[in-house]
């Protein structure tokens, strides 16, 4: 049985409505002890419940183990057990006094590229695992450009397995440099941390480890705990990709005419001038309406109704702006293209192209180059783009789009393309 | 402060799911069970369409074995909410020979829902089944999507799920296929019960504390009903209890508790040692029971 020293003054307080929700994803293979560590921090922080433990502990018995193995906590699929492998992106969520995480935990193989990418799409924060015994290795590199390329703002570098390396400190601060030596090219500004940690043990996870008294950074959890997520949004450039219109036709609305959507940046106000793509007509907010109760101010990620001033056509997959403010407005996009599909990408091919709510087909126009994400080469003599291959491409859209840059903007900045043919989700883009 | 707390991202998450299927779907339907996470989702329904009604029916799946108090909660807030309602029975799936009565002592209707619900499906064309399925219930779940594709026999392939990125959802299907649709994908039980006290959202009487004849099989308690059979060492007693989450009455596992209120309830649950679904006795069957019923088509 487990103690729970905190949970009584946390769930029983008021404290548990004023969470935050922090989203992270971990990159990493099985050997690594990605599986461990994920064990580990829901097993520390009191997150399992008696009777996962119960089938945690049968199955390691079953597996021959002698203690019970923390990695078997994230199993899924039968297919998955049975393999004792990682298939897809895995949703694991827990809570403590301060934050409620929702983890995407995604199998670290090269071959689960696409893998990654998904659970990256959505995360706040990365944890990218190191075997201290391997050091920074080419799965490293990889971890973490796909972490810059996806703009994960906050990286936490775990060097794993200190417990097989006597806790030198030594190691640790070599490996943070190897690990900084690379990162410096990918991602410069971003808030990257390091943690000397063993899953196995516990160690800087969520407990602090006597055994690294030359660490004095928090650990793991706490980082987790106390990461800023308060500017990870986009709060300056207002937009609003129109949804659903809400038209209730009943005696109480007559007339009501709303525009249904989530805030994908910018604050919007109450009386706001704004803009409505592509008709470029211009317009004023008269209100921003939720059921609780019509808003002064809406921003990320929030979804609201707003109705306008003047009776203008728009439908979904339109955008709504402020008017002194406009996303670009074009038919042509470089992205770099994560591709996410067994049938290779068809050079010159056509697909469906999904951004925002906004549905257009497209045409490759030109692959300028597929990258190396090992190596960070540019290999511009393209024989084809296939499955978990990263290639910058150049699409033209028989409609316009609206859109800023992925990295001033992760949400007006992405799209997916579908096959037409099989309505599968076949590419990830961000714009360039 | 600009930013959102954790209920009321996953709120917005939720009313976005759920704008998204009436946009890209011809004829969706909540499946509505009684139990408090379609509670949960016709409220988040209700606002994201506010002040038009909610533009889909509800479809409930009765197995003939309820608990009596959810058909009444249902009713009243179908009328509340101005809704549509449909219902599925299970028993007319039985008398019809399209789906065959379980035997022995541990027989339930649970499984069968599934030959009913794929019949309304098909009968009313339905697209799209919106479900109140959350991803920290059963590690089958964990990797289900919001927008979970399933070919024209109903199944779930999960090897081969569309990926999911960013808030870019694709209902793209052809003609005979569906989606299951899961917009409280990343509520905690605790979520919903934080949730519904949030909003004072009202339940039905079996989740609240109540004396109730019970037995106990194999460590979970269970609710006797005429129709049940009892093992030979099992007797019916009277007990203090309430519902954790509520399914077809011989299934449902009953938590001992006095908790009389939506607060009591939420520091019972911080206290438990036991997830929700670890007192459905539908999940004890094999380590892979939700896996199996859910690639056949199960909620």
């Amino acid at each position: 049985m487990i103690a729970h020293p905190h949970q009584e003054e946390v769930f029983s307080s008021k404290s548990y409505l004023e969470m935050e929700l922090l989203r992270f994803t971990t990159a990493g293979s099985v050997d690594d002890g990605k599986s461990t560590l994920i064990g580990r921090l829901l097993y520390d922080s009191k997150s399992l419940f008696q009777d996962q433990l119960d089938a945690v502990k049968k199955a390691s018995l079953k597996k021959g183990s002698e203690h019970i193995n923390l990695a078997l906590v994230t199993d899924g699929l039968r297919a998955e057990r049975e393999q004792g492998i990682t298939i897809d992106v895995a949703y694991r969520y827990f809570a403590t006094p301060h934050r409620k995480f929702i983890i995407a935990d995604t199998p670290g193989h090269i071959q689960y590229t696409r893998n990654m990418v998904t659970g990256a799409s959505t995360a706040n924060a990365a944890i990218i695992l190191i075997d201290a015994r391997n050091g920074v290795t080419e799965q490293t590199h990889r971890h973490a450009y796909i972490a810059s390329l996806l703009e994960i703002p906050h990286i936490i570098v775990c060097i794993n397995k200190m417990d097989l390396l006597d806790y030198k400190q030594e190691v640790f601060e070599m490996l943070k440099k190897d690990f900084q030596h690379f990162s410096d090219q990918v991602f410069p500004q971003k808030d990257v941390r390091f943690i000397p940690i063993s899953a196995l043990l516990g160690d800087n996870v969520v407990i602090p480890s006597e055994k690294t008294p030359w660490y004095k950074e928090g650990t793991l959890l706490h980082a987790l705990e106390t990461i800023p997520i308060l500017n990870d949004n986009n709060l300056t450039d207002g937009r609003f990709p129109v949804q659903y219109i809400i038209r209730p036709e009943s005696n109480e609305f007559h007339d009501y005419r709303g525009y249904a959507g989530r805030i994908s940046g910018g604050i919007f106000h109450n009386g706001d001038k704004v803009t409505v793509l592509p008709s470029h007509l211009t317009t004023e907010i008269t209100s921003v309406d939720t059921f609780n109760n019509p808003l002064e101010e809406a921003f990320p990620p929030m979804s609201v109704t707003l109705t306008l001033k003047d009776d203008i056509d728009i439908s979904r997959g339109e955008m709504i702006v402020p008017f002194n403010n406009l996303p670009i407005e074009s038919c042509d996009v470089t992205v770099m293209l994560c591709w996410l599909n067994q049938k290779p990408l068809r050079p010159d091919g056509r697909y469906l192209l999904r951004h925002t709510t906004r549905e257009v087909k497209c045409l490759v126009k030109t692959i300028q180059y597929v990258l190396n994400i090992n190596t960070l080469e540019k290999q511009t003599e393209i024989k084809s783009v296939t499955m978990n291959d990263i290639a910058c491409v150049e699409l033209r859209t028989t409609l316009p789009l609206f859109f800023d840059s992925y990295s001033s903007n992760r949400i007006t900045g992405s799209l997916i393309l579908i096959d037409e043919a099989t309505n599968e989700t076949v590419g990830a883009g961000m714009i360039r | 402060m600009l930013q959102l707390l954790h209920l009321a991202e996953l709120e917005s998450e939720a009313i976005f799911i759920l704008r998204e299927v009436a946009a890209q779907f011809e004829q969706p339907v909540l499946l509505f069970s009684g139990g408090k996470d379609s509670i949960v989702l016709v409220h988040l329904a209700k606002k994201a369409f506010w002040p038009a009604r909610i533009p889909f029916p509800l479809l409930h799946i009765d197995t003939g074995h309820n608990f009596e108090e959810t058909i009444h909660f249902r009713d009243d807030l179908v009328g509340k909410f101005n809704a549509r309602l449909i219902v599925g029975s299970v028993q007319e799936s039985i008398d019809s020979g399209r789906a065959v009565e379980e035997q022995g002592i541990n027989a339930s209707r649970n499984v069968l829902q599934t030959v009913t619900l794929l019949d309304v499906i098909e009968k009313y064309k339905f697209d799209a089944a919106i479900g109140g399925g959350r991803r920290d219930e059963e590690k089958a779940r964990a990797k289900e999507r919001f927008f979970s594709h399933r070919d024209e026999f109903g199944q779930w392939d999960p090897k081969n799920q569309r990926p999911e990125l960013w808030n870019l959802f694709n209902g793209k299907k052809r003609l005979g296929e569906n989606f299951r649709i899961f917009p409280i994908s990343n509520w905690t039980e605790m979520d919903v019960w934080q949730y519904l006290f949030q909003e004072q959202i009202e339940l039905p009487s079996i989740y609240f504390t109540h004396d109730r004849e019970v037995f106990n099989r194999d460590g979970v308690w269970l609710a006797w009903a005429p129709f049940m059979k009892l093992k030979p060492t099992e007797k019916v007693e009277v007990r203090k209890v309430r519902c954790r989450t509520v399914g077809d009455i011989t299934c449902t596992g009953l938590t001992l508790s006095t908790a009389n209120s939506l607060e009591d309830i939420i520091s019972e649950i911080a206290a438990t040692r036991v997830t929700e679904r670890g007192g459905r006795y539908d999940d004890k069957r094999s380590d892979a029971a939700m896996e199996d019923r859910k690639k056949e088509g199960y909620f």
